[in-house]
């Protein structure tokens, strides 16, 4: 019964989705108030009937109702309930019942916290998400039911993938989502703009908050997923350039490069044009990401199950949404004015220019993800494309950047002067110069890549610190007190500079990780000491444990540092008898200068294993940075003057708009 | 407690505490192979590298290598071995030559031609005093 | 530049990509041609199944069209093309080897036992060292040699009915002119 209630919501949904993406758009255009008013509400069903289904699902799985096809290919009876209930985004059509849920969730969102904007402009927004979610529906009703019952019922589920039992598919994959799907909102401010022909000062910063929160998410769904890949997959590798960590990575580049193109144009009502295309492409590009997935037409090891049809289906949907929004595009975009005027060299140019590195870099990673496709289909023979060309092409082309992102925030709206921010600057180019040398040095080898790398972490941190401490003096002859003074300064200052430190941090971690990380692949047998640098491994042996779900052989590692204890690792083999699958489980013992990383390998003979030992110095840096990136968009959005402003500016563009009536 | 019992631990077997041994006999030559391998791909589960990969293909490949790699072969010539059997689908790292050319110069090419239109439009976009949309 | 042109570019763009797309579709990226076809075949010699006493020379087999099919007891795809290897060897138009990849003999021959054997000879690759130098990197696979030793054709994966009406027998039928 609950499955069916299920399926009968998912269409009772798709119905609203309709209703909601095409009659208020009627509405706006005939000046018909009641088609209009539909919007709201129909959004609002949507999203009640989403909801059951989702439930209705995941009931399934809490019930282990294993007449569901899904529930029984996805889930086991002696899966524990936080996986069970997590096992509803471990297969491709609920995924996708993930998807639409929580475009279902911006779309309400929108509906309750976007009530500042002039009317007509938030029923063409709310219609054009109706639009985005009509396709998604359709998909999943049509080609991916998870509903579908199974007659017999297995006696039990054929199990979660065992690489995905681990609290990281709790977390993972809702927050990417939130992220990806919440560009969708960007998207639609930019179609409803298009068709309302008001790209202007307004509409950037409407867009703004709500392209932050998304980029929050992705920032953090990234990081989540990269640190799941380093403890899970037994070799401590936390990005792999892989196809579908590409298709994630490229909307956050674009995303990244939209928030800064936001704020020119928020800033001087210029590029607008430029603007609304990337908030066309970093949809679309989470679009592609789907696609790429969902089609197999990429290997990957994410890849789900394949079916030509329901590649078909998501590349006619993609031909219809991102087609249809170039052609708006195209026909729109040329009325659009230029803004007020700027120097060459200005904060608003230095923003700009971040926005061609970010554009240049998720090309090469667009061109890395598609090109053996291309090749294949112009019959030009099959070649991989992985990390070495990444490391090669992706870094080469971000590197530039970096250093820009030193200078850029100081340089001054309209008109900059490159030698005075040179002046302001020399200190932390004599710091980051002087560490390039010294880090690279102290940790045992001096190669150009730690160097540059140093260089620029270390830059970019404290070009961040230089710029907080020349605000402080500016203020200084206003507000002499400097808690005041602190206090003064905006929260979005604050959220930027935290988030440009911790891109700093950032490309310490990876640089050092990179550089100075050591492997040891070890045979050792009972109570054997492996010594690596000061510290030394004990092998205490495996011990046989059962799990909820699996049986495992747990090894003991005692580290010692000149006989004073530091941690005891655990890393497992187990082995899951649902699917016969062997997982490694490595244990780390986490540290701000060096993670240690053991993982057991094969076991040998007399009790002997083969044992693979990693010591990973900074490499939490990386997600550190990460975290720190996210914190200061959640610091910006907090930020008075968005609210504030939103009140003013819908005043004013209503205001606009009754003069324009009358 | 666990502190109590690493010590424990830490009496118990001290006596018996042995240095362990590298997997393979020459520690040297399992760098060069993992370096190496850890540029190519794995052909049977297709998405990790050689170096990774524990399909039974790659432990037979791995040992090819060190096999190679002690006759002395230079790891162009390891990597030309496997490029004449697989292809180059093996590769991580695609070879520069002509149908890959946009792979490695079009991102440059992206970023040259990118910064360049800025400029003029920037440059445009500053020496007019009155901005209109005409002007692009 | 048309100033309206210059805004159709994205639209250009997409539509090349949705191209490309759209073929990718239809193909297989877990499918990789062999850099051999075209090449001459690597020569070998291997003891025959269940008879270590006699050894199979692949040099011998100049100035004949043959097929060599790998294949193992523990692969399940190979059950699957048995049936049409049997087909094909009785009707006698080509002459197929087989090439017995990281097995042992007695699994092997129990599986021939049971369900027939296609082969005209086998040859054994124990280690997986033959495997090695014809590129072979999931069983089963084909190849098609011709009189002068070159590959001409290399199926990976299973042969089907269709493959075989389509592709096999045509270029058999060229070769054996």
């Amino acid at each position: 019964m609950i499955p069916e209630i299920g399926q009968f919501s998912l269409i009772l949904a798709f119905c609203f989705a309709i209703v909601q993406g095409t009659l208020p758009l009627v509405g706006v255009w005939k000046n018909n108030a009641a088609l209009s008013n539909l919007a709201v509400p129909a959004a609002r069903t949507q999203f009640a009937f989403v909801a059951i289904a989702f439930i209705c699902l995941d009931y399934s799985f809490y019930a282990n109702d294993f007449s569901v096809l899904y529930v029984a290919s996805n889930s086991n009876s002696h899966l524990p309930l936080a996986y069970r209930l997590a096992a509803l985004w471990g297969g491709h059509e609920g995924s996708m019942i993930l998807w639409v849920s929580i475009l279902a969730l911006w779309t309400m969102a929108v509906t309750l916290f976007a009530k500042s904007l002039p009317e007509t402009f938030r029923i063409r927004l709310i219609s054009v998400m109706g639009m985005v979610s009509i396709g998604f529906l359709a998909f999943i009703i049509f080609t991916s039911n998870p509903f579908e019952r199974l007659i017999p019922a297995a006696l039990d589920g054929r199990d979660l993938n065992p690489l995905l039992q681990d609290p990281g598919m709790v977390f993972h994959p809702p927050v990417l989502y939130m992220g990806y799907v919440g560009f969708s909102v960007a998207f639609a401010f930019a179609i409803a703009a298009l068709l309302d022909g008001r790209l202007d000062i307004t509409w950037a910063r409407w867009t703004r908050p709500w392209t932050t929160v998304a980029w929050v998410f992705l920032t953090l769904g990234i990081a989540f997923g990269s640190k799941w890949a380093y403890y899970e997959l037994g070799w401590g590798g936390w990005w792999f350039w892989d196809a579908v960590e590409n298709a994630s990575f490229m909307p956050w580049l674009v995303g990244t490069a939209l928030i800064h193109s936001l704020a020119v144009t928020e800033k001087r009502d210029a590029f607008k044009v430029w603007t609304v295309l990337l908030s066309i492409c970093a949809f679309s590009l989470s679009l592609l990401g789907t696609f790429l997935v969902r089609s197999g037409v990429l290997t990957s090891v994410h890849a789900f199950a394949t079916d030509p049809r329901r590649g078909v289906f998501i590349l006619m949907y993609l031909v219809v949404v991102i087609g249809g929004a170039l052609i708006l595009f195209a026909w729109r975009a040329p009325k659009v004015g230029l803004g007020e005027k700027f120097d060459v060299v200005s904060r608003e140019s230095m923003l700009l220019t971040n926005n061609v590195v970010l554009v240049a870099a998720a090309g090469s990673v667009l061109l890395g993800t598609m090109y053996p496709l291309l090749m294949d289909a112009l019959g030009a023979g099959k070649i991989s494309v992985g990390p070495p060309y990444f490391d090669a092409v992706f870094v080469a082309i971000m590197a530039p950047g970096l250093f820009l992102m030193g200078l850029g925030p100081l340089a001054k709206w309209r008109k900059a002067s490159l030698p005075e921010i040179g002046m302001r600057l020399r200190v932390a180019a004599v710091i980051s110069l002087v560490s390039a040398l010294l880090v690279p040095l102290l940790m045992g080898k001096l190669t150009l890549m730690t160097a540059v790398g140093v260089f620029l972490g270390i830059w970019v941190a404290s070009t961040t610190l230089i710029l907080l401490v020349n605000r402080i003096k500016t203020r200084k002859i206003a507000t002499p007190d400097l808690v005041e003074n602190l206090k003064g300064i905006p929260l979005a200052f604050y959220g930027m500079l935290l988030a440009h430190f911790g891109i700093g941090v950032f490309i310490l971690g990876v640089t050092l990780v990179k550089g100075y990380e050591s492997e040891q692949d070890l045979r050792m047998d009972k109570n054997d000491v492996a010594k690596i640098g000061n510290l030394e491994f004990r092998f205490d042996g495996t011990q046989e444990i059962a799990g909820p779900n699996y049986m495992s052989s747990q090894g003991t590692f005692t580290v010692t540092s000149n006989g004073k204890p530091v941690t005891v690792l655990q890393p497992e083999k187990r082995f899951y008898p649902v699917q016969g699958s062997v997982m490694t489980e490595a244990d780390i013992g986490p540290g701000v200068i060096k993670d240690l990383y053991v993982s057991l390998g094969e076991p040998l003979e007399n009790g002997a294993w083969s044992v693979r030992i990693y010591i990973k110095p900074f490499v939490q840096w990386i997600w550190a940075g990460a975290i720190l990136m996210a914190l200061g968009g959640i610091l910006a959005l907090t930020d008075k003057r968005y609210r504030i402003l939103n009140k003013k500016a819908a005043k004013e563009a209503q205001d606009a708009l009754e003069v324009f009536e009358a | 407690m666990k502190k109590l019992w690493i010590i424990f631990l830490l009496i118990s077997n001290f006596a018996f505490a042995g240095e362990a041994k590298p997997l393979g006999d020459d520690p040297a030559l399992e760098l060069r192979l993992k370096t190496l391998s850890q540029d190519l791909r794995c052909l049977v589960c297709q998405n990790t590298t050689l170096a990774d990969s524990s399909a039974p293909l790659a432990e037979d490949l791995r040992q090819e290598i060190r096999k190679l790699m002690r006759e002395g072969k230079s790891d162009q010539e390891v990597i030309d071995y496997l490029v004449a059997r697989y292809g180059d689908f093996v590769l991580y790292k695609p070879p520069v030559n002509e149908s890959t050319a946009l792979l490695w110069f079009g991102p440059f090419l992206l970023l040259i031609v990118g910064g360049f239109v800025l400029f003029r439009v920037l440059k445009k976009h500053a020496g007019n005093e009155d901005i209109q949309a005409e002007d692009v | 530049m048309n100033r309206t042109l210059k805004f159709l570019i994205p639209l250009v763009l997409f539509f090349i990509a949705v191209g490309f797309l759209f073929k990718g579709l239809y193909l297989d990226p877990h499918e990789v041609p062999s850099p051999l076809v075209g090449k001459p075949a690597p020569t070998f010699q291997a003891p025959v199944l269940s008879d270590a006493s006699k050894t199979f020379n692949s040099a011998d087999m100049k100035g004949q069209v043959w097929l060599l099919n790998v294949w193992a007891s523990w692969c399940g795809a190979c059950r699957e093309e048995h049936p049409v290897l049997m087909a094909m060897a009785k009707s006698g138009q080509i002459a197929t080897y087989g090439l017995d990849y990281k097995d042992t003999d007695q699994e092997a021959q129990a599986v021939l036992d049971a369900n027939g054997n296609p082969y005209k000879t086998i040859a054994t690759d124990v280690n997986g060292k033959i495997g090695i130098d014809y590129g072979v990197y999931g069983v089963p696979e084909t190849y098609i040699i011709d009189k002068t030793g070159v590959i001409r054709y290399k199926q990976i994966g299973p042969i089907t009915e269709e493959v075989l009406i389509n592709k096999i027998v045509p270029m058999l039928k060229e070769l054996q002119r």
